[in-house]
């Protein structure tokens, strides 16, 4: 390849539309759940390894902090699947034009926000 | 044709298609699981360690550990060759990408071994 093509990569001088912020969302929250993995594995140590570890865990996840981790992991995992589901969709065929890519990229955002508020009622 | 030695399926097809099936085992648990714990506000110890250590949820905690694994390696891995280039890091851009990607397969075989032993290791 020629190494001397024009580059432009930088990213704050770039117009992102809906798509693409979409799609960097899906990024970024798909990087924010591999760092959460082990949080979530604690949890699931703890609410295992005894009925004493399983209170103690009942008993902080009462504090208001823990319930805004644990909703702030539910959010970006929510964003992951509702994007991943929307990728499924794409693969099969639909909503792969333009302006069917628009609208799947806010449907997305609109149905996530739906879905992080109610998760946040279940949390809290 | 040079095929990337990093890569999940040494070839791009084959990590599309483990990239999907591997999330749809995810998004299957995730959405059952979730409907689970929704569905049993009351949950205490004795029926949760009784459903998790039940043979059907053994295996979909397999199934699920593993998807993980291999998805989180081939999304990790399309991140870090997209961002860890020469045009982030020069010279040093195969040095830095390598030893975060050994570093990310590493943390994720740690999480895999982790939560085997815990489904499986009866504790």
């Amino acid at each position: 390849m020629n190494d001397k093509r024009p580059v432009n990569l930088d990213l704050t001088t770039i117009k992102f539309p809906v798509t693409a912020i979409a799609s960097i969302t899906h990024r970024m929250t798909g990087v924010a759940i591999f760092v959460a993995i082990p949080v979530l594995l604690w949890m699931l140590d703890r609410s295992l390894a005894s009925p004493e570890s399983f209170a103690d865990l009942k008993q902080l996840m009462t504090s208001p902090l823990a319930k805004l981790v644990l909703w702030a992991i539910l959010a970006v995992i929510l964003y992951h699947l509702v994007a991943g589901i929307r990728h499924l969709i794409m693969d099969m065929g639909v909503g792969e034009t333009l302006e069917g890519g628009r609208r799947g990229a806010f449907a997305t955002f609109i149905v996530t926000a739906v879905l992080i508020l109610l998760a946040g009622a279940w949390v809290w | 044709m040079v095929t990337s030695v990093t890569s999940l399926g040494r070839n791009g097809l084959y990590d599309w298609l483990i990239q999907r099936v591997s999330a749809v085992v995810i998004a299957v648990y995730v959405i059952g699981m979730l409907g689970f714990l929704i569905a049993q506000p009351d949950l205490d110890y004795g029926t949760w360690s009784a459903v998790m250590g039940s043979a059907p949820m053994q295996i979909a905690n397999t199934l699920l550990l593993f998807s993980v694994a291999a998805h989180t390696w081939i999304g990790l891995w399309s991140v870090t060759t997209d961002y860890l280039t020469s045009l982030t890091f020069g010279k040093a851009a195969t040095s830095v990408r390598l030893v975060v990607q050994m570093a990310i397969a590493l943390l994720l075989l740690v999480y895999l071994l982790w939560g085997l032993l815990m489904i499986w290791g009866g504790a």
